[in-house]
């Protein structure tokens, strides 16, 4: 039977097996380069002098300067535009946490009419296009004289902080013995108290995961804070983009503001790494 | 006490749903009334009467309307088989034994596009196709390929979104791939490995069962994400040069906030509204049976 197997089986050679080493090594340095070329390119940018922004053939190697991060943070006030992000962006994620952990929690422990509905509705909002709510907010913002204040975008960037803060915080609820929650009320807790010194301690790992999600997802967002913020709220996607205007192009500085956005997201994403596909899909790829 | 304990649910429910209705329903219904009547910002003298389904007759008649709608569909026909076939290409590659520390290198990585912000995307591309300095035209320079006037054209314009959009959304898809091929089971994957060496083969017939929820995510979600998709391309393009790479979220933008026609904006919106329930509800179907019986 062994020996039948064997026949079967045409067993690699070893040079065979080498070839398909070397490839598989090729293959995924490929993927590496592809997948950080351009950030590398965009931070590699922001770290050369202007002359050597412009030569081509393009410059490999340079002595980097911090010129460009200077300017971009004195000369085009960049540094305002990343506290507003910071400050809006802690803001939603701090009341989507508020509102959104006690909804999970009763999403995972209790079954009651309309459930389902609520599920639905909850998932749907991962689907709507921005620009679809961006109209109505402005016409209301406007008549509301809420145009370029904190609390428009805060509240608007609830829209999909909400459903991933609930949807995660519920799967990591559904994970806490329900044992531990009955043996608080059987000693005479409140549901209430029994939520929130019981089961939200215990679902620690779920909230973190969903307030980093949904801090990311709040940071990157354009298009409501186009439409939205002007000068006071101004945040920093829209500074990155104003500066794409005229023919003189200060590359430089750009390049510098893109990388300051991005580089702190980057790190918080690596560190929810193994949940980012759960985030994206709202928990239907674990 | 009975009565108590069925109302809790509801205690705990009350402030996320309300605050969910006041954000996320409340300005569609509004969007909604808004649609059926005449709004337009920068003549504010006509005022704003009640038009019935003026703006959406108007809608469905206007052909850049319809030509927003192909350039997308036409966006992601091209753009997602490529996603999807790279995606899985890339999460084969990470699958497979050997080389931990690349592999490990790699699958990091994947974050990097994920995690950038679609404006930044849309600079890097910006930095990256420009005609006089960038590195797109340097690396066909090397091959002996003229200069492209990447963004300047209809054509290589749309592929330079295209591009951005496979570069930040490819990881996506391998990682999904990646979650999928995880859950095969191991000694059924031995088995067929005593069997063929033939990777094609065990792909068939082993790993492929699994892939397929994965697969089906990826479809609706990368449906409803090109539909939504505005950021990268406003900087990339906004939507130039001419329409060329105008896809519908930033039509409706332009309609919207440069046109100004909040009547005609709302109408198209409720319209892409509707598109987006459908995609949510098949999204359900599929995935949210165990949940919700």
């Amino acid at each position: 039977m062994a020996a039948k197997v064997q026949t079967n089986t045409p067993t690699p050679t070893k040079s065979n097996l080498r070839v398909s080493t070397v490839l598989h090594a090729v293959l995924l340095l490929l993927v590496f380069s592809a997948t950080i070329f351009p950030f590398y390119w965009m931070v590699s940018t922001s770290l050369k002098a202007t002359v050597q922004t412009f030569a081509y053939p393009p410059v490999f190697i340079f002595v980097p300067t911090f010129e460009h991060y200077w300017k971009a943070l004195t000369e085009y006030e960049v540094g305002r535009t990343l506290v507003n992000s910071l400050i809006v962006a802690l803001a939603t994620t701090a009341l989507a946490v508020t509102l959104g952990t006690p909804a999970a929690y009763a999403l995972a422990r209790f079954e009651f009419r309309f459930k389902r509905d609520l599920w639905f509705w909850i998932i749907s909002n991962r689907m709507v296009s921005p620009i679809v709510l961006a109209l109505p907010f402005y016409l209301l913002a406007t008549r509301l004289k809420m145009i370029d204040t904190y609390p428009v975008l805060i509240l608007i960037y609830l829209t999909f902080t909400l459903p991933i803060v609930v949807w995660i915080c519920a799967d990591q609820f559904r994970t806490v013995p329900k044992e531990l929650d009955e043996a608080a009320l059987v000693d005479g807790a409140s549901p209430f108290t029994t939520f929130v010194r019981i089961a939200l301690p215990l679902a620690a790992p779920g909230v973190v995961v969903s307030a980093i999600l949904s801090f990311i997802f709040s940071w990157n967002e354009l298009l409501y804070a186009l439409v939205l913020a002007r000068n006071v709220t101004r945040t920093a996607p829209v500074a990155a983009t104003s500066f794409m205007s005229g023919y003189e192009l200060p590359w430089g500085e750009i390049m510098a503001t893109g990388t300051l956005i991005v580089l702190p997201v980057i790190v918080f994403a690596m560190l929810v790494s193994r949940h980012l596909v759960r985030g994206l899909t709202m928990g239907a790829v674990k | 006490m009975t009565q108590r304990a069925r109302r809790l649910p509801y205690f705990f429910l009350m402030p996320a749903v309300v605050a969910l209705f006041l954000v996320g329903i409340f300005p569609l219904l509004f969007a909604l009334q808004v649609s059926f009547r005449q709004y337009q910002l920068t003549k504010p003298y006509l005022g704003n009467s009640f038009v019935g389904f003026a703006n959406y007759a108007a809608v469905l008649q206007d052909p850049s309307f319809w030509g927003a709608l192909s350039r997308t569909l036409t966006f992601l026909v091209i753009a997602l088989p490529l996603e999807v076939l790279l995606g899985l290409g890339i999460a084969l590659l990470l699958d497979r034994q050997g080389m931990p520390l690349l592999r490990a290198l790699t699958r990091i990585s994947l974050v990097i596009p994920l995690a950038t912000t679609p404006a930044v995307a849309g600079l890097m591309g910006r930095l990256m196709f420009n005609r006089d300095f960038g590195v797109a035209n340097y690396s066909l320079s090397l091959v002996g390929i003229p200069a492209v006037e990447w963004l300047g054209q209809p054509n290589s314009a749309f592929i330079s979104v295209a591009l951005m959009d496979i570069w930040q959304w490819t990881p996506f898809v391998a990682l999904v791939f990646l979650a999928g091929l995880a859950t095969v089971p191991p000694e059924i994957e031995e088995a067929a490995k005593l069997e063929t060496t033939r990777w094609q083969t065990i792909l068939r017939y082993i790993q492929l069962p699994f892939l397929l929820p994965g697969l089906t995510a990826i479809l609706i979600l990368r449906t409803a994400d090109i539909i939504k998709l505005f950021d990268m391309v406003f900087v990339l393009t906004r939507g130039g040069p001419g329409s060329a790479t105008e896809l519908i979220s930033i039509y409706v933008q332009r309609i919207g906030f440069r046109v100004f026609d909040q009547g005609v904006a709302s109408a198209q919106a409720i319209l892409l509204l509707i598109l987006t329930i459908v995609l949510s509800r098949l999204y359900i179907r599929f995935f949210y049976r165990e949940v919700t019986t």
